[in-house]
């Protein structure tokens, strides 16, 4: 188990120094002088040398990388170029906003997905069946951020039920961190909910096949008996780990839902950056993104051997 | 003997084109989703043709009419007319899909073909760099690229191509390794044929199934993407139309002018809803045994 964990971090670490090289060469796409594009209105010769230097900007891109990536791995992404705050303080102060956007997206999706699939798989072939995946499809279709502006029109605009934007932090008013955290919570959990219910669905028609619940229903057992403790346990494995492998989409589902409700996340920390030219920022965020994801693959590796016995002492 | 060989050659290949043709036309909602795609197509082509409207004239005695005879969907803050805002926006987001999947493809199918087809170190590197690549979620790649080549649809174009390719790259070196083993590849070397021949006339035919059916998928996340990226300020510029860009003025008079919101968002589920409709219909007549 250690060994096998020990194994994955090993091959973890090339992928990191590769997503570091994509980050830094961002930078290299900018077109024209990057001086010039990084300071914007400035053309103060003293602002500009003092960003070539900065920058490193002179030196050959090997030794400009080595310099940035020491600062990195020390934790420090530089400081942003419009307010001079740190950007890794930037990410720390963002970074629990979207954790709870997240959860709460993420309890959405597990809620409504799983109970779905399960639903359609024990009626495969049925108008059921059909009706859930028609929905799971028009989930995975429909433009996340339309939805958003939808839901503020009928639901806040219209019947002024829940507030349209702001973020209230769990921990101070769980009342109102609730109110505001539902058409958020939705709107990213929607296309999520449309992937699990449809893993859950295959992953149960294929555990529903097997000789043991074949058996289980030969004993006389009860039809809920068989699938929710025979079947469904079993099922819910590869819906574990396709679950954590939702990270990436939901950090890119909560830049638009946070644009659109206003959440001050890293969603918005990233647009935000992106709009005053701040590249520091979105390179830090990227890059903390990136991290997370690989983390997050990580997890699954090792949450799948736990749930799975059988995989325990291969590999 | 030579010509029955030869018959038996050329008809099987068309045999089993024929039977995924039937397969993917007994799909009901494969052949919705291709219809749609056809018929918003030739309504984006036929622009000019269908309304009498520009789409960038302005007009201020027509400032956010709700729908009707005159402005059958109405009109923006601006006073142009949104049925022919939305035409010209399909043409830019069509386009869009269609362009940053043939970026993706071009890119990442020749890279595919030689990682999974030589192996050894050439596949290590390509393969480790394109889990990296996977490591950034697609939007926020695509925001990244976006944000640093400069905001214009042509560069979010280029961006989504880029951010969509590793998947490509992924998917066809998966499939050459599992072609490489076969007896007909083998049967090619061993009569000494040149690599890129085999490569491009044995290989390539056998991989190519399942990348169309992740390029209709793909379509469906580009135009998403596109739509993102123009609804952030990052794709179409105004006053072009593109249906995000749209909804981008759109989301500031969402009290005012629900109308402006509410068409180019049908508009984009309904044209991707189409694509992912054609895209699973494809795998399951392409890979029966997906299905």
């Amino acid at each position: 188990m250690l060994e096998m964990i020990a194994r994955r971090l090993l091959v973890a670490l090339p992928t990191l120094i590769l997503v570091s090289i994509f980050v830094f060469g961002l930078q290299k796409l900018l077109p024209g002088d990057p001086v010039l594009v990084i300071a914007g209105e400035e053309r103060d010769p003293q602002v500009l040398a003092y960003l070539r230097e900065l920058y490193r900007f002179d030196d050959p891109i090997p030794l400009q990388y080595w310099a940035w990536i020491k600062q990195v791995v020390q934790g420090n992404f530089g400081a942003s170029l419009r307010t001079g705050a740190s950007v890794s303080a930037l990410i720390v102060q963002k970074l629990p906003v979207t954790l709870q956007l997240a959860a709460f997206a993420m309890i959405f999706a597990l809620g409504i997905g799983i109970p779905l699939g399960v639903f359609a798989a024990t009626r495969k072939g049925t108008w059921v069946d059909s009706a859930v995946s028609t929905l799971a499809l028009s989930g995975l279709s429909i433009p996340n951020f339309w939805l958003g502006i939808i839901l503020i029109l009928i639901v806040s605009v219209n019947f002024r039920l829940l507030p349209a934007s702001g973020f209230v932090s769990l921990w101070e008013d769980p009342w109102r961190a609730l109110q505001t955290m539902i058409m958020p919570a939705f709107v990213l959990g929607n296309a999520l909910a449309a992937t699990i219910m449809r893993h859950t669905r295959s992953s149960m028609l294929e555990v529903l096949s097997q000789d043991y619940v074949r058996t289980a229903r030969a004993k006389g057992l009860l039809e809920p008996a068989v699938v929710w403790k025979h079947a469904f346990r079993n099922a819910l494995i590869p819906v574990v780990s396709i679950a954590t492998l939702l990270f990436g989409e939901l950090m890119a589902g909560a830049v638009l839902t946070e644009q659109i409700f206003s959440i001050p996340g890293f969603g918005k920390l990233i647009v935000d950056g992106v709009f005053n030219r701040d590249y520091s920022v979105v390179q830090g965020v990227v890059l903390c993104v990136a991290v997370g994801f690989i983390a997050m693959n990580l997890l699954a590796d090792i949450l799948y051997v736990i749930v799975n016995p059988r995989l325990r002492g291969t590999r | 003997m030579t010509l029955l060989a030869t018959n038996a050659q050329i008809s099987a290949p068309r045999r089993a084109r024929s039977r995924a043709l039937t397969r993917f036309l007994s799909n009901r909602g494969a052949v919705a989703g291709a219809c749609v795609i056809a018929l918003i197509l030739t309504m984006a082509i036929l622009a000019p043709l269908i309304t009498r409207y520009d789409p960038n004239t302005t007009n201020f005695l027509a400032i956010r009419k709700p729908p009707s005879l005159a402005y059958w969907l109405g009109t923006d803050e601006l006073g142009r007319d949104l049925f022919a805002r939305m035409l010209y926006g399909a043409r830019a987001s069509l386009m869009a899909g269609v362009i940053s999947v043939s970026i993706a493809i071009a890119i990442g199918l020749p890279i595919g073909l030689v990682a999974g087809y030589y192996g050894g170190l050439v596949d290590m590197v390509i393969s480790r760099c394109t889990e990296a690549l996977l490591a950034c979620p697609f939007l926020i790649l695509a925001i990244a690229l976006a944000a640093f080549l400069g905001p214009s649809l042509a560069n979010a174009m280029v961006a989504i191509g880029l951010a969509a390719m590793p998947i490509f790259v992924r998917l066809t070196r998966g499939q050459v390794i599992s072609v490489k083993a076969e007896d007909y590849v083998e049967g090619a070397r061993a009569i000494g044929l040149p690599h890129h021949v085999i490569l491009i006339r044995h290989v390539l035919p056998n991989v190519i199934a399942p990348v169309i059916v992740q390029a209709t998928l793909a379509t469906a996340s580009a135009i998403i993407a596109e739509a993102s990226l123009s609804f952030l300020g990052l794709g179409q510029q105004p006053p072009s139309p593109s249906w995000g860009s749209m909804l981008n003025t759109a989301k500031n008079f969402i009290e005012q002018a629900p109308w402006m919101s509410l068409w180019p968002g049908l508009a984009i589920f309904l044209v991707v809803l189409a694509f992912n409709l054609m895209g699973d219909g494809l795998r399951d007549a392409l890979d029966p045994r997906r299905s």
